[in-house]
């Protein structure tokens, strides 16, 4: 069957600033497909463009099998959100949040209370359903938003940035949920973060960077792609080091922040072999298995966090809050 | 179609539920209108003593009073719009499947409706201040102060869309309203004052918008009534005209909140 979101050549600019270059990509249904990328990489554009927020510039896209520039109700109505920044009425309670977007989905009314019921239940808000949500903790607040994006029976999920600045107990209880939606509701759930260990509960992870999508694959497939586990030594005179296991061994090293990294088939072999042999002093040496954050700075050359907000990007972020 | 309606009531219901539930705002605005009465009325009364046959100057300013609670309640209803900008509620919305006509429609409805409310409750005074009242006054009233609100709640959203914060939706509305107020023939009639006074009233559409429901109060008080170019103008003329003025409003204010994002 066709995907449950289809993306080809889709591109925004804003002015002269192109803030996604051309993306596309199909996510089947039931998948949690991430996308990875630093902040002003492009992710929220793009989501913004497929919740209909936004008018592409270029390309198309298509939820649920609707167009997102045609059929915008019917997109909408086939989505739920969970933004960033909160979208709740504050002055409003819990249940009353939830009754206002059941009203405005049209959700029929023999089912929208037992719905009200069941969700504020699953993010175990139920108790406080009374309670105006001006009273709740950001964790609240975003369990809220999640129960509320999904009352009108979504089939595609959007979470933009779901989890940022919750503490991590409340992260794990946001993910418990997905999985469990994923599995009971078949959601098809598309979501962008920052964090790499959040991507690795995705099905697949789309790395974005300058708006451009460079690698899409599982997140165990993007470990092999970078070949193998990752060794990180430094030494005496970090230069002479790299130069030695480029020659010697073949392997590309790179050196940063006073570390040489290079990666090699099976580390645990290779490391008594290359200690002895090794010409120059070691000052420390480790072994681990890559994690996304290597990905990522194998796919872009830098590293995430590091990628920080140029002011182009930063007018980019100005322009998507309206 | 189905889209816009049901965005015009879900939208008009949250103006309500918000305005019931900011216990603030309900008392302050009816402190205005209050104020204006017991000072203007006990301050005056005496000194002017009758505008025209039978009608002393509580009861000419009467009619006023509840046409600048009018426009004061629908101006500023206009900041729900910028509130809900500032908290992000209204992306929620942006994203429902609902129009956006549907929505500034319900807007408007809202906040028609709670001026509408505090017009009626307004009346409760009329006896302590010997303003006679009858049931088709009540029932003329009615659709004037909601074709008058609806516009003027328009020209609010209208304004909104413009501003991104609730302080400078504050500072334009106040600049707006005072002057727009003290030359609508509220406190006096347009008649009689210097002739820039007098184009600037008469340009005033809220001077119609008053005018309107002080006919509906006074009848047609000899000399009362605003004159154009020697015609003394009617409620059906007043109430057509200030229909007018809503649509163009409501219009623009569609025009400038789709505009946005």
């Amino acid at each position: 069957m066709a995907g449950m979101i289809e993306v080809k050549d889709l591109a925004r600019h804003f002015g002269g600033i192109q803030a996604v270059k051309g993306v596309s990509f199909e996510v089947p249904e039931g998948e949690i497909f991430g996308f990875l990328g630093p902040n002003g990489a492009g992710k929220t554009t793009t989501i913004n463009m497929l919740c209909t927020l936004l008018q592409p510039s270029d390309g198309t896209a298509r939820v649920n099998g609707f167009d997102v520039v045609r059929q915008r109700s019917d997109v909408r109505r086939s989505i739920g959100l969970v933004f960033q920044q909160s979208t709740l009425d504050e002055e409003l309670s819990a249940e009353r949040n939830l009754r206002f977007h059941a009203y405005a989905y049209g959700v029929p009314s023999d089912v929208r209370d037992q719905r009200i019921h069941d969700l504020l239940e699953m993010v175990e808000l139920w108790d406080r359903r009374k309670s105006s949500v001006k009273t709740f903790s950001g964790g609240m607040k975003r369990r809220l938003e999640l129960a509320r994006g999904l009352l009108h029976h979504p089939r595609v999920l959007f979470l933009d940035e779901p989890t940022l600045g919750l503490d991590p107990q409340t992260r794990r209880h946001i993910w418990d949920y997905l999985s469990l939606l994923r599995e009971r509701e078949h959601l098809t759930i598309f979501l962008t973060t920052h964090y790499m260990d959040e991507a690795e509960n995705c099905g697949r992870i789309a790395v974005i960077d300058h708006g451009t999508i460079i690698a899409i694959d599982t997140p165990d497939g993007h470990k092999r792609a970078i070949g193998g586990d990752l060794v990180v030594l430094s030494a005496k005179d970090n230069a002479a080091a790299a130069k030695e296991v480029s020659e010697r061994y073949g392997a590309e090293a790179v050196e940063v922040d006073g570390q040489v990294r290079f990666h090699v088939r099976s580390g645990e072999e290779f490391l008594p072999d290359f200690v002895r042999q090794f010409s120059q002093p070691i000052l420390s040496i480790g072994l681990r298995r890559p994690t996304l954050e290597d990905v990522f700075l194998h796919l872009t050359g830098h590293e995430i966090r590091d990628a920080e907000l140029d002011a182009k990007e930063q007018l980019l972020q100005e322009m998507r809050r309206w | 179609m189905a889209e816009t309606w049901r965005g015009f009531w879900v939208v008009s219901y949250r103006e309500l539920l918000r305005f019931v539930g900011d216990r603030a705002r309900v008392v302050s605005s009816f402190a205005m209108p209050i104020l204006f009465l017991v000072i203007f009325g006990a301050g005056f009364s005496k000194t002017i003593g009758t505008m025209a046959p039978g009608v002393n100057y509580i009861q000419f300013m009467f009619p006023g009073i509840i046409g600048m609670t009018v426009l004061t309640n629908s101006l500023f209803s206009g900041i729900s719009v910028v509130a809900d900008k500032e908290f992000g509620f209204l992306k929620e919305i942006l994203v429902a499947p609902i129009s956006r006509s549907g929505i500034v429609l319900g807007k408007a409805a809202g906040g028609s409706a709670v001026a509408l409310i505090q017009a009626l409750v307004l009346l409760i005074l009329a006896p302590f201040l010997g303003v006679s009242l009858s049931v088709s006054m009540v029932l003329s009233l009615i659709p004037v102060v909601i074709v008058l609100s609806l516009g003027l709640s328009g020209l609010g959203i209208l304004i909104a869309s413009f501003m991104q914060s609730q302080q400078g939706f504050q500072l334009i509305i106040q600049v707006l309203i005072f002057p727009l107020i003290f030359l609508a023939g509220v406190f006096f009639p347009t008649n009689n004052v210097p002739t820039w006074m007098e184009i600037i009233s008469k340009i005033n559409p809220l001077t119609y918008g008053v005018d309107a429901i002080r006919h509906i109060f006074l009848g047609n008080a000899p000399g009362l009534g605003v004159t154009v170019f020697g015609h003394t103008t009617t409620l059906g003329l007043e109430v057509t005209l200030v229909a007018a003025l809503s649509v163009v409003l409501l219009g623009a204010a569609m025009l400038a909140f789709n505009r946005q994002s």
